[in-house]
């Protein structure tokens, strides 16, 4: 598959008044044509700065791209003009974001709103564009599209604004949808609805997609691959199976061990992850998972691991590196135990 | 209801009872003279109980009515009607002074540590407030209750004096609990106490909330929209749906085999971190949004959703909330 974009040690930092918040630190990863990228991680971790980053959408002062390439069709966003990145987004790269409530302009009819884009990046005159417009709502699953495309946000529940977005997003066929946690403020039977939607989508349109979420369970059904983040920082990079069969960095293992499974057998107890997360400010010299390793050794206080390859698509950023399934039995043992 | 029914764990004794719960919000017009027009009926008509050291899981979407019944069984709201026992008292019928003597025994965790906690007090003040007001523990006593308690929840006792902004989402969740704990209850409402939490944290409060209902037998009503979560927590699950209980059952049952098809559509929309199990399952997908609790649908309140609606479903009367078996009860004309 062609590869459509490139992310080369990517780093962002906020200058605030309490110091640099190191938010993005030296990311690395890339996207192919149709290909769905999971990027899990919690908050603070730099996933959503990452992609901004790519938008080129860091409020600026206070932050700042201090170093890195992003290579979309082969050119770099991070160099060229402010003028040929708006062409870029919003028509070959569309996002859509996770609260549909504030990301919709209340004053404005859904057709104001989706026709913009038409009329700005494909040319369309008015009447075109409410047409298309109305084909999107069809698409996304909007039930009388023909009216509802002069009602306002408000008049939507969270599920359908959720849509209407989605038909913003993909207004202008876009060849990568960025899509941040675009269902957690929804319920769960609503998240199945827009998951379904997205994967059709996906499936007729033939876009790429990076799907950021905190929930490593979607992702199983969704993705194609999956990178990991952490302070930052991207610990871990597989293909999706890989990483719930034979997940290598820590971290990860222990995102697994956490989380309550709905077809759990036993009820056993959960294995925590101890601790915090490091402050971004005061970055840790080292693994920033260190401090809440169970496999830290002392190399891993003293040099951040690289990530190193693993297997054939699969990379982890730790000297230890754990595998199999006796080291995760003795993780879980040794949490319970303590 | 059936008294007999054993739940998880053999737990015998009911703590609290709730029949034919209602709470309704009137709606009204007009500024001066405000006319009655209509009412939100959160919570319409609930029948269940709870064991002595049970965990009771209460699950179902935004706007179901979940937190208002946690809420109308502490009487943080007054019931519209209906009864809510504790032990033998009823609650609904006590006021003032009789009242708050019964709110010692029941406490909630809430939600959001970032907004549950009064910023402008100190750890010492928040935890230690509720034994001051009860007139519990004054002083010194107080102080050594305190930290006791801070301790408990697994936080320094040293964090006395600081006040809750220097402390992390989790680290607030623990203050909230340790205030929780403070009067000795025996029934704690946990209404969502993880969604705010990231996924790491989620795990360290939850082992924590089932090491106190061990340490201190207390008893929990657990409201949650994360169905991985109540499973793994509750020993048995009732599901709500527009202020209504659509089905109830032990936890393992209710997960191998639900027979509401509501409950149904909800298991098949969790996502599991497997992909070769996701490979395989099924999805029934919901049409449409849940409609208005101002004025719910007639005959089954689900049936404008259902995928399995008969011409029954859409008369009234609504379908019997009744045991299926071995105290497995469902409100469904599928299956009575």
């Amino acid at each position: 598959m062609a590869r459509l974009l490139d992310v080369r040690n990517l780093e962002t930092r906020f200058y605030t008044q309490d110091g640099v918040v190191h938010a993005v630190n030296g990311v690395s990863f890339h996207v192919d044509e149709g290909e769905t990228l999971g990027i899990v991680g919690e908050s603070g971790s730099g996933k959503s700065v990452t992609v901004l980053s790519i938008m080129r959408l860091i409020p600026s002062p206070p932050g700042k791209i201090t170093n890195g390439e992003v290579i979309f069709e082969g050119r770099d966003l991070l160099k060229i003009d402010e003028e040929e990145m708006r062409e870029v987004r919003g028509n070959r790269i569309a996002m859509i974001f996770q609260d549909p409530m504030t990301s919709l302009n209340p004053v404005l009819t859904i057709e104001q709103q989706i026709t913009e884009a038409l009329e700005l990046h494909l040319g369309m005159n008015h009447q075109q564009a409410r047409r298309r417009a109305i084909e999107l709502l069809k698409m996304v699953g909007i039930p009388a599209a023909e009216q509802r495309i002069d009602n306002y946000p408000h008049q939507f529940s969270g599920g359908m604004r959720q849509r209407v977005m989605i038909a913003m997003g993909l207004a202008c066929n876009p060849r990568l949808l960025i899509a941040d946690e675009p269902t957690t403020a929804l319920d769960v039977t609503i998240q199945a609805q827009i998951v379904e939607l997205v994967k059709r989508l996906r499936d007729e349109i033939g876009m790429a997609i990076i799907w950021i979420t905190h929930d490593l369970s979607l992702l199983a059904g969704l993705a194609d691959r999956i990178i990991v983040m952490y302070a930052g920082q991207v610990v871990e990079s597989a293909p999706t199976a890989d990483i719930y069969r034979n997940p290598r960095h820590p971290y990860t293992i222990g995102l697994l061990q956490s989380i309550p499974r709905l077809d759990e057998k036993r009820r056993e107890r959960l294995a925590p992850i101890e601790g915090l997360p490091p402050d971004l400010i005061d970055y840790p010299q080292g693994c920033p998972f260190a401090p809440r390793c169970r496999f830290a050794v002392e190399r891993c206080f003293e040099e951040d691991p690289p990530l190193e390859k693993v297997g054939p698509e699969h990379e982890a950023a730790c000297w230890v590196k754990p595998v199999g399934q006796e080291v995760l039995a003795a993780w879980r043992a040794a949490v319970l135990e303590s | 209801m059936d008294t007999q029914r054993a739940s998880g764990n053999g737990h015998t004794q009911t703590l609290i009872r709730v029949e034919d719960l209602r709470v309704y919000f009137p709606i009204t017009k007009g500024i001066i003279f405000q006319r009655h027009v209509g009412d939100v009926k959160a919570v319409d008509g609930l029948a269940f109980e709870i064991k002595r050291g049970e965990t009771l899981g209460l699950v179902g979407e935004s706007g179901c009515g979940k937190s208002t019944t946690g809420r109308a069984i502490l009487q943080l709201y007054r019931p519209t009607s209906g009864r809510v026992y504790f032990e033998d008292v009823d609650l609904t019928a006590l006021k003032g002074e009789a009242l708050r003597r019964m709110r010692r025994r029941m406490q909630m965790i809430f939600q959001d540590p970032y907004a549950s906690l009064n910023p402008r007090m100190t750890v010492g003040g928040i935890v230690g407030e509720p034994l001051e007001v009860h007139g519990i523990a004054k002083g010194k006593e107080k102080q050594e209750r305190v930290q006791e308690l801070l301790r408990v929840v697994g936080l320094n006792p040293y964090f006395v004096n600081r006040y809750p902004h220097e402390f992390s989402g989790g680290q607030r969740q623990r203050i909230g609990i340790a205030r929780a704990l403070a009067l000795n209850p025996d029934f704690i409402v946990c209404d969502e106490p993880i969604s705010a939490l990231d996924v790491s944290i989620q795990a360290q409060i939850i082992n924590l909330l089932e090491d106190l209902q061990d340490q201190f037998g207390l008893t929990y009503l657990f409201i949650a929209h994360d169905l991985s979560v109540v499973r793994h927590i509750s020993d048995r699950v009732a599901v709500m749906y527009l202020g209504k209980i659509v089905e109830l059952a032990d936890r393992v049952e209710l997960y191998e085999n639900p027979l509401h098809p509501y409950t149904q559509a909800l298991l098949s929309a969790v996502p599991i971190p497997d992909p070769d199990v996701e490979a395989k399952r099924q999805r029934i997908i919901l049409e449409g949004d849940v409609p208005s609790p101002t004025n719910p649908p007639r005959g089954c309140r689900f049936h404008t959703r259902c995928p399995l609606a008969m011409d029954v479903c859409r008369e009234d009367p609504e379908p019997e909330f009744k045991d299926a078996g071995g105290g497995h009860y469902v409100a469904c004309h599928l299956v009575h």
